[in-house]
């Protein structure tokens, strides 16, 4: 088990006091209402078709996974060795929860389910990630999405 | 993940999130989290769950209903089945036995024979835990078989100076670290074959990385890769060649 109770003592403290980056004051903007919202997924899992290049660290670049596409073929190449694989090797949705989303899309709980989403690798130093994430949110203008659900891993 | 939803949101786009790591969330603030008390690289808490996963998905998702925010809320439950796995007395077992592990790591020959046989005897469990899963697999990141990603790491492991990068672009040691990992989702998936042993992925690693030639030789590439006076060989094996709970076997922790 990766718990981060459970990890040894200077490796935790390294892991939670690490130096985090300054992202200022806490932005906001009011949504629809739920049942009214296009989702997105948006992963940090290093996920990505198969046809698709592996993730090298640190260059804050994404894939795109077309929400047709069959999501059983996914892989992950994110580099960290840290954390669990086995439940993703199990079921996708451990890690990107793409047909809970469809359900609750049936269902009515939201809108509906974004033509694309969005796979980058863990931590990028924000003065890589920021231009990227803009260009990253007209993208989902276009798309007409009116939310994202961010995903770690 | 919590820079992304700052930058996201600040671009017009309401965004919630899962948060693993709670310490890093209450210091970045996003608008909207859910905390999560599961391991790292189970955002949803546990595989073949749909019901609990979904839980985790509505209640992240309802953040978005609330009037102002930043909100950080907790998820209080642990995921279905990880009580009953710390309890087990057996625990996990590998569907096969192999040969003692080659620890001589001076013949590529000889640890080529070694890694081959280890892949040839979990290959049914490999194919075995893909009908499982009605043909899906994680293996495939380096796009090689792994009858052949274990020449090219017998022969990393002997002369790793002697060896060129099979990828265009892409440093040798990154090669390396894209068979290796993707070798080892190969014996990972072959492991957690059978029905019997829901092992976890430490049960698993303590495995890998101990009693199997693959396990030594990931280890061994490691000690040399310490040593290296290549930058990018360096901060590759200080980070991500072995895994923090396995540092044990290796010479500089």
């Amino acid at each position: 088990m990766v718990h981060v109770r459970e990890m040894p003592d200077h490796l935790r403290d390294a892991l939670i006091n690490q130096e985090l980056p300054e992202y200022g004051d806490t932005p906001w903007v009011t949504p629809k209402p739920l049942n009214e919202c296009r989702v997105a997924l948006i992963s940090t899992a290093g996920l990505h078709r198969r046809e698709d290049p592996p993730f090298t660290p640190g260059a804050g670049d994404y894939r795109i996974i077309p929400d047709e596409y069959d999501m059983d073929a996914l892989i992950m190449s994110h580099v960290s060795t840290n954390f669990d694989r086995s439940g993703f090797y199990q079921d996708v949705n451990t890690s990107f929860p793409i047909d809970r989303l469809r359900e609750l899309a049936d269902e009515g709980v939201i809108g509906s389910v974004a033509g694309r989403h969005f796979s980058f690798m863990g931590a990028t130093p924000p003065t890589v990630m920021e231009p990227v994430a803009r260009d990253l949110a007209k993208v989902l203008k276009a798309d007409n999405v009116d939310a994202v659900a961010l995903v770690p891993v | 993940m919590g820079g992304l939803a700052h930058f996201i949101e600040r671009a017009g786009i309401p965004t919630t999130q899962i948060s693993l790591i709670r310490a890093h969330t209450e210091q970045i603030k996003p608008p909207r989290a859910l905390a999560v008390p599961f391991e790292l690289g189970r955002p949803f808490g546990a595989p073949n769950e749909p019901v609990f996963q979904r839980r985790v998905l509505e209640d992240c998702l309802n953040l978005l209903e609330r009037p102002a925010g930043p909100v950080l809320e907790d998820f209080p439950d642990a995921p279905p089945g990880e009580a009953a796995a710390a309890e087990q007395p057996e625990g996990w077992a590998c569907p096969v036995n192999f040969a003692p592990p080659v620890s001589e790591m001076s013949d590529a020959d000889v640890l080529h024979e070694a890694l081959l046989q280890e892949v040839a005897l979990l290959r049914p469990w490999y194919e075995q835990s893909k009908e499982n899963r009605k043909g899906r697999s994680a293996f495939g990141i380096s796009e090689t078989a792994p009858e052949d990603i274990v020449r090219f790491l017998a022969d990393f492991a002997v002369t790793p100076l002697d060896i060129q990068s099979p990828y265009d672009d892409t440093h040798v040691i990154v090669a390396f670290k894209r068979m290796a990992d993707d070798l080892r989702y190969f014996y990972t998936e072959a492991a957690i074959a059978r029905p019997d042993g829901r092992g976890s992925d430490l049960e698993v690693a303590n495995w890998l990385w101990a009693d199997t030639t693959l396990g030594g030789l990931l280890v061994a590439v490691r000690d040399w890769a310490m040593e290296s006076d290549d930058p990018t060989t360096l901060e590759l094996a200080q980070n991500a060649m072995v895994p923090f709970h396995q540092r044990h076997h290796t010479k500089h922790g």
